[in-house]
């Protein structure tokens, strides 16, 4: 065998095993106990299949060392930046973290798509022509990518809260269908016609619609979001794999595609919601509108809350996203502990969707070490919520909401909720007036046994401990 | 060069291998899971080295350049991100442990 041969061997070996890695890396995240040890055998398949890509015949190049220069210096400036990035930004803001690198996938495998189609289109390599079903998928990945792209940026933008919540005009689903048609009808078009002009507009569409299509979306719908992207940017990667005879981008993409599908469904399921729901109707934009909520809002003070939970038997709370932005996750524990060294029982009730995404309280709570076995879920908890007597709704607003299951106009109106409004009595813990993400009014807080404790979620936790001292001269008994 | 049918049967057989594998996830994995997910597709960053390694013209370049580059940054960062979830995962089991004991 000659040297090339060998290498060429080595190199499909290494993708082979990548790909295995890959698999198996997903397959081991499925679960609690291997979780952490699945990124890392991913994490080897990915390293694998880079450093045998710098051995590729195409990448050292026939012509430009240029190239592989180019190649080290786009690797190494992203790596820093990314990885830097990644692990300084804080735990509640891992979801949009999450949106921008996936969005940084689907524009890799949009990139690829360019350089392929453009390539052909100017016929600079004669040896890489393109079959017409290449060109098809080059195409297709391309659309998909791109909009993973622009519309996880915006996804980003939404959640980190650089950007208005939703964005509507008049006409808009129809601006939208026109912008998805003309750019899948370009997109084909250039399928049998490679012309330069044509395949930038395409992009240009692609990306645009990327954009239309996320703008009118709630916020509280965004996880279901950057998972279908997260789907999408699969799909993308597997299709220009195609392009590029690569085996391992096909079955990691499809492996993601599908991974990523199943995924979208089972968030939306927990929201109840439909992904064509998610997509096409205007969730968060207050719906009905006319929502008549009787009663006041009736504020408390902390000394008052301490008292009421001094004479509770049974204290649920219930934290959502507000309390993570307020990093009061280990002050509520430090609450918490306090309320079980003077014989209370309590417990934390999790809304599926509470925080950003499916899990993401979960490991918000457990970085503050609260016990495993204090964490309920909706189902087990809300048959228990007629015997609570206090209930502390901390930074938590739609997914306690009453509306859900009464307003058949509330655009929230069957979400699955917490049923803190069967509570004996409630606390609510909350910086100002403001509605939740959804953007709707919350009835229960207007509700006679509802009191709101208006303060930052630390300051309210730290009153709340002194208070509790207060009234049984802090030794406890 | 992958024959149209062969590439068929491999979309088709790892279709089935992701919907298999997260079909009995837990709730509480879901992000860190679709986390994780985000990381493997990273793999594009291959692809996008390849793109660029062909790249005879400037623009050819350009745009290699900007598929490493957002390549890298999905593979890199997706990883940080999935492993610090996932880290405290680990640390959660030992407060749970101390809770049962109690």
């Amino acid at each position: 065998m000659e040297t090339a041969q060998i290498v060429s061997l080595l190199i499909q070996t290494s993708y082979f095993v990548a790909a295995v890695l890959l698999i198996l890396g997903i397959k081991r995240m499925s679960s609690p106990v291997t979780a952490r040890s699945g990124i890392q055998w991913a994490g080897v398949g990915v390293l694998i299949a880079v450093i045998a890509t710098f051995f590729h015949s195409e990448v050292p190049g026939h012509v430009l060392i240029e190239n592989a220069a180019l190649i080290f210096i786009a690797i190494a400036a992203s790596t820093a930046i990314a990885w830097i990035w990644g692990k300084k930004v804080a735990m509640t803001d891992m979801p949009q973290m999450v949106a921008l690198y996936n969005g940084m996938g689907g524009g890799s495998a949009a990139a690829i798509g360019a350089a392929a189609l453009l390539g052909a289109a100017t016929q600079t390599h004669f040896e890489h022509h393109l079959t017409t079903t290449q060109t098809l998928l080059a195409v297709i990945g391309a659309l998909i990518g791109s909009i993973s792209m622009t519309g996880s940026i915006i996804a980003w933008a939404k959640l980190d809260g650089r950007m208005d919540k939703t964005f509507r005009f008049g006409g808009q689903k129809l601006v939208n269908g026109a912008c998805f048609l003309a750019a899948l009808l370009i997109g084909l078009y250039c399928v049998w016609h490679l012309e330069t002009q044509w395949i930038v507009l395409f992009f240009a569409l692609a990306l645009l619609f990327g954009v239309l299509m996320t703008l009118p979306i709630g916020g509280a719908d965004m996880p279901v979001v950057i998972s279908l992207y997260n789907a999408f940017t699969g799909l993308a990667v597997a299709f220009e794999g195609y392009v590029q005879g690569n085996i391992a981008l096909i079955i990691a993409g499809t492996v993601v595609g599908a991974a990523g599908t199943l995924l979208t469904r089972l968030m939306a399921k927990a929201m109840n919601r439909s992904i064509a729901n998610v997509l096409f109707s205007n969730f968060g934009a207050g719906g009905g509108g006319s929502q008549d909520i009787k009663g006041s809002l009736k504020p408390i003070e902390a000394d008052d809350a301490a008292s009421l939970l001094y004479m509770a038997d049974n204290v649920i709370i219930v934290p959502g996203y507000g309390m993570a932005v307020a990093q009061a996750q280990h002050k509520i524990w430090e609450l918490s502990k306090n309320l079980i060294e003077r014989g209370k029982s309590v417990k934390f009730a999790i809304h599926p969707v509470a925080g950003r995404m499916p899990g993401h309280m979960n490991v918000l709570l457990a970085e503050a070490g609260v016990p495993y076995d204090l964490i309920a879920d909706m189902d087990d908890i809300n048959p228990e919520f007629p015997n609570c007597d206090v209930a502390i709704v901390i930074g938590a607003n739609d997914v306690v909401n009453p509306v859900a299951k009464t307003d058949k106009s509330s655009p929230i109106y069957g979400m699955p909720i917490l049923d803190v409004a069967n509570a004996k009595q409630i606390i609510v813990i909350k910086r100002g007036k403001g509605t939740g993400f959804a953007g709707i009014e919350n009835a229960l807080f207007y509700q006679d046994n509802c009191r709101m404790l208006y303060a930052d979620g630390q300051a309210a936790a730290n009153g709340l401990i002194a208070g509790l001292k207060a009234v049984d001269g802090g030794g406890g008994h | 060069m992958i024959d149209g049918f062969l590439a068929l049967y491999l979309f088709m057989l790892a279709a089935f291998t992701g919907h298999e594998i997260i079909s009995r996830v837990p709730v509480i994995l879901h992000t860190p899971l679709m986390s994780g997910s985000n990381f493997v597709h990273g793999i594009v960053l291959v692809g996008a080295m390849i793109a660029l390694g062909e790249a005879t013209t400037w623009w050819q370049q350009l745009i290699g350049f900007v598929g490493v580059f957002l390549g890298a940054g999905n593979a890199a960062g997706g990883y940080v991100v999935t492993e610090r979830m996932l880290e405290m995962f680990k640390s959660s089991k030992k407060p749970a442990a101390a809770g049962e004991s109690k």
